[in-house]
């Protein structure tokens, strides 16, 4: 795997895009990996009478996506400390959810090499669904 | 006014629950994997999982979220006397203090920590803030969840 030191990480730089295109099947996986058995997530008529325009993707499986943008980006040596987001709007199965970030600051704290992220999903509109921050500790090459 | 900010809720605030118990298999853990689709290998391959320094294969961040009392969650939160009574959810965020192993006996407990009413587009909205804490077999905190579980 990739491994992504802290001397690598400039503030303002982008972190590799992820693209998804979740589907009601990969809904329903996640529905039992996860135990999520919400029926908006699945059952069409059931989504509908509460108002939803059809079925809708887990909150948990879009930050899950974000997730493994971060994991995917830093490699195994690096850690996810803190990592956090809103859902304020809505992904559709069969539609493409794009993973995004950026790099805001980074900084050492407590013997630590630390980089705070703006992360985000975007709907095929372009517009940010899911905006959230992530906090990773990096290796460094001098220690 | 029908109150919103129920006495059943704020009788439940700061009150941490009893922990429930989760046995981590890497079975359930590869399956959670593939429902994300990361194909990362320390989440199924054992042989690599050995050589890193987890030494085993571990769970993606997110796995938190397999390992909850959902009982605990309808009860005290989903379903908790209000006049609101659709749900949506609102955010998450964890802190992890260290992976969550294959063979993990993880303890979950449960707190409302904040009941909050704010005016939306679809009129009054009521924020749970409640947080989870996950120890391990050690009895050493490996993460913490925050959620905000809407009711509109």
């Amino acid at each position: 795997m990739a491994k992504l030191y802290f001397e690598d990480v400039k503030e303002g730089m982008e972190i590799p895009v992820l693209k998804k295109h979740p589907t009601t099947r990969q809904l329903v996986m996640w529905a039992g990996a996860s135990g999520d058995f919400y029926e908006i997530h699945y059952d069409k008529d059931f989504a509908q009478g509460t108002g939803l325009p059809g079925v809708i993707v887990h909150g948990w499986l879009t930050f899950s996506f974000l997730n493994q943008m971060i994991t995917d980006w830093i490699g195994e040596d690096g850690r996810i400390k803190k990592i956090g987001v809103s859902y304020r709007g809505m992904h559709f199965p069969c539609q493409e959810l794009v993973c995004k970030g950026v790099v805001k600051r980074k900084y050492k704290e407590n013997g630590e090499n630390l980089v705070e992220c703006e992360i985000w999903a975007e709907n095929p509109k372009g517009e940010k669904t899911t905006p959230g921050t992530c906090i990773v500790a990096l290796p460094s090459r001098e220690t | 006014m029908e109150e919103i900010i129920t006495e059943e809720i704020k009788k439940r605030i700061g009150v941490e629950s009893e922990p429930v118990y989760f046995d981590v298999e890497k079975g359930h853990i590869r399956r959670f994997a593939d429902a994300i689709g990361d194909p990362n290998p320390l989440y199924r391959d054992e042989k690599y999982a050995r050589k890193t320094k987890y030494g085993t294969i571990i769970a993606p961040p997110t796995f938190v979220t397999a390992l909850t009392d959902r009982e605990w969650a309808r009860q005290n939160i989903f379903e908790v006397e209000c006049p609101l009574k659709r749900v949506l959810n609102g955010g998450n965020e964890i802190e992890l203090y260290e992976p969550i192993r294959a063979g993990d006996r993880i303890s979950v407990t449960y707190k409302l920590v904040d009941a909050t009413v704010r005016e939306g587009k679809v009129g009054k909205m009521l924020f749970l803030i409640y947080e989870a804490y996950y120890r391990n077999q050690f009895g050493d905190l490996v993460a913490k969840v925050r959620n905000t579980l809407i009711r509109y």
